[in-house]
């Protein structure tokens, strides 16, 4: 029974997203579409991040990336696919180049590095406004259209978001259960022993930064078909501390982490507008209570409730559970 | 006589105006256990790092099989055949300890897209599970191997070095750190290994006991230069080693 337990409870999560919008008004639709998508971006930063241990803080800018790309095929009339394409291969590529710093710089170092670069990208689709709009962006963006319906429509949107999220959830988690996703926590718990093993660091810490900011595209991708207006801002340093900290407060290398996060960051805030003014305040306090008490985010949270409820308290030595053999 | 495993030829290396290591030539045959000892300062670790490619020599040249290295990337001589372990405890602590030995044989199979749309464990699980055993770590299988103890590390660390069939294996200081009972089961593993594979070791190591125990040569160094060479009861008689040591 217990090999069943865990595709039923995925299957019961799906349910629950099917379910979750039945009965909402537009609003509250597009909040659940803005976690989905949000929540694709930093599943891709908890691979660079969470899986790898290289910092990125760019991904708002392969959003952005992924967002203009689309957003510019589309209004020339192509179709959203080849948007999306075109946008998860351009970040790819991308995330590829940026992946070339973080061979030489590590830590907060490589946290400036890629700083510097969404300032750069932000500056980049500020100044150069015959193609990204300036200041005040590009709007209009069509939705993509399905043959076998329409996605103008806010429920139907969430369901196509919610497939797109399906498919990459579902490739992510492919990746970190297949040997890459073991050569990955290798690259993050010791990149020296990992080399000496014969894992490719070098090819492994490129193709963090290029999946993970592939995702980023994706995500952007589905950005611009959801608000269909997107400025400079939208993509600006604070989108991806906003990301991080949707990482972080799941929990940073735990598959379902960025979801949590995604969840906690962008629906939490609404949860708490009926507290008005002090909603942020209870809202960052709890976000600095979560990570001095669990640094692990809420999964490690989750994770350690669960082995005291579920482990005896007195704990015999793992290295004596089979006697002293040695 | 066969190809040795491991060439040494005329290794000089310099940091500034110290001399860390002069002229040092040395053979390691297939199935030898050679050790490495010296003084602190004696330079067995440049050495070391010269074979590993972690250092350039400034001049002299090593030989894995027959074939030069240098420069190379410490993936790219780990699938040369040589295996390594290190002074400091290398683990993948949040790892199990099948994921630990996993980890050390999968880069060996297969391409880089097999080891991604292949099998989760890259076929490795009974090859894995067999080299556990053979560590006597079968029944810490499935814990984090950062949460055993200091010595049973040690023993993962020395499973993962030679998960991939390695005709060579550096062994940096195996038994620093490690309690009598511990050391006793890595020895025996490690001469049990040898026995069983014919891997070449060359070990590096403070512990005189252990050394002497383990390996069929010994080298010992001083000051950069080889001062002694032979069999460790010859070692351990020699009168220069014995200044070296004590200072005389």
């Amino acid at each position: 029974m217990a090999r069943f337990r865990y595709p039923a409870l995925v299957l019961l999560g799906l349910a629950a997203l099917i379910l979750a919008p039945r009965g909402e008004g537009n609003y509250i639709i597009f909040i659940f579409t803005s976690w989905l998508t949000y929540s694709i971006a930093a599943m891709g930063l908890n691979l660079t991040l969470g899986y790898s241990g290289q910092i990125s803080l760019a991904q708002a800018s392969f959003m952005g990336i992924g967002a203009y790309i689309t957003a510019l095929l589309t209004l020339a009339g192509l179709p959203w696919i080849v948007g999306m394409l075109a946008a998860v291969a351009a970040t790819f590529v991308v995330g590829l180049a940026l992946g070339f710093p973080a061979l030489r710089v590590k830590g907060h170092f490589l946290a400036f590095v890629t700083l510097a670069f969404n300032t750069l990208f932000f500056l980049v689709a500020r100044n150069e406004d015959w193609l990204t709009g300036g200041n005040y962006g590009l709007s209009g963006m069509p939705r993509p259209n399905l043959i076998f319906a329409s996605t103008m429509k806010n429920l139907p949107f969430y369901y196509f978001t919610l497939g797109v999220f399906v498919v990459a959830a579902a490739l992510m988690w492919w990746i970190v259960h297949s040997p890459w996703g073991r050569a990955f926590k290798g690259l993050r718990e010791n990149p020296v022993r990992a080399e000496s093993l014969g894992v490719d660091t070098t090819r492994l810490t490129l193709l963090a930064f290029a999946i993970g900011s592939a995702y980023g595209g994706l995500a952007g991708a589905l950005v611009s078909p959801l608000v269909q207006y997107i400025d400079p801002g939208s993509f600006a340093l604070g989108i991806s501390l906003k990301i991080l900290l949707m990482v972080v407060v799941g929990g940073a290398g735990y598959f379902y982490g960025p979801m949590l996060g995604a969840a906690i960051v962008i629906l939490l805030p609404e949860v708490l507008r009926f507290t008005e003014g002090y909603y942020l305040m209870i809202y960052a306090t709890a976000v600095i209570v979560l990570m001095v008490f669990s640094p692990r985010g809420l999964m490690g949270l989750g994770e350690r409730l669960w082995h005291r409820l579920t482990r005896p308290a007195r704990q015999v030595r793992a290295d004596m559970a089979g006697g002293a053999q040695l | 006589m066969s190809r040795p495993v491991l060439s040494v030829r005329n290794i000089t290396k310099s940091f500034g105006g110290i001399k860390a290591v002069q002229g040092v030539s040395f053979d390691v045959a297939p199935g030898e256990v050679l050790g490495l000892i010296g003084p602190n300062g004696s330079g067995k670790s440049t050495l070391f790092n010269c074979v590993l490619g972690q250092y350039r020599p400034d001049s002299g040249e090593v030989l894995v099989n027959g074939r030069k290295v240098g420069g190379q990337r410490a993936c790219d001589l780990n699938k040369m055949g040589v295996g390594r372990t290190f002074q400091q405890l290398s683990v993948f602590p949040g790892m199990s300890v099948l994921d630990n030995i996993l980890l050390a044989g999968q880069e060996h199979k297969g391409s880089m897209l097999s080891r991604l749309f292949g099998p989760r464990d890259a076929g490795l699980t009974g090859e894995a599970e067999k080299m556990i055993e053979f560590f006597r770590l079968g029944h810490l299988r499935d814990t984090l191997a950062g949460a055993l103890s200091y010595g049973q590390q040690k023993l993962v660390d020395a499973a993962m070095a030679f998960m991939a069939g390695p005709t060579l294996v550096l062994l940096d200081e195996p038994a620093g750190g490690v309690n009598l009972t511990m050391l006793g089961a890595l020895k025996d593993r490690l001469i049990a290994y040898n026995r069983d594979h014919g891997t070449s070791f060359v070990v590096i190591e403070h512990n005189m006991e252990f050394v002497m125990s383990l390996c069929t040569r010994i080298i010992v160094l001083a000051e950069g230069r080889i001062i002694a060479e032979g069999a460790p009861e010859e070692v351990r008689s020699n009168q220069m080693v014995i200044d070296a040591y004590l200072g005389g």
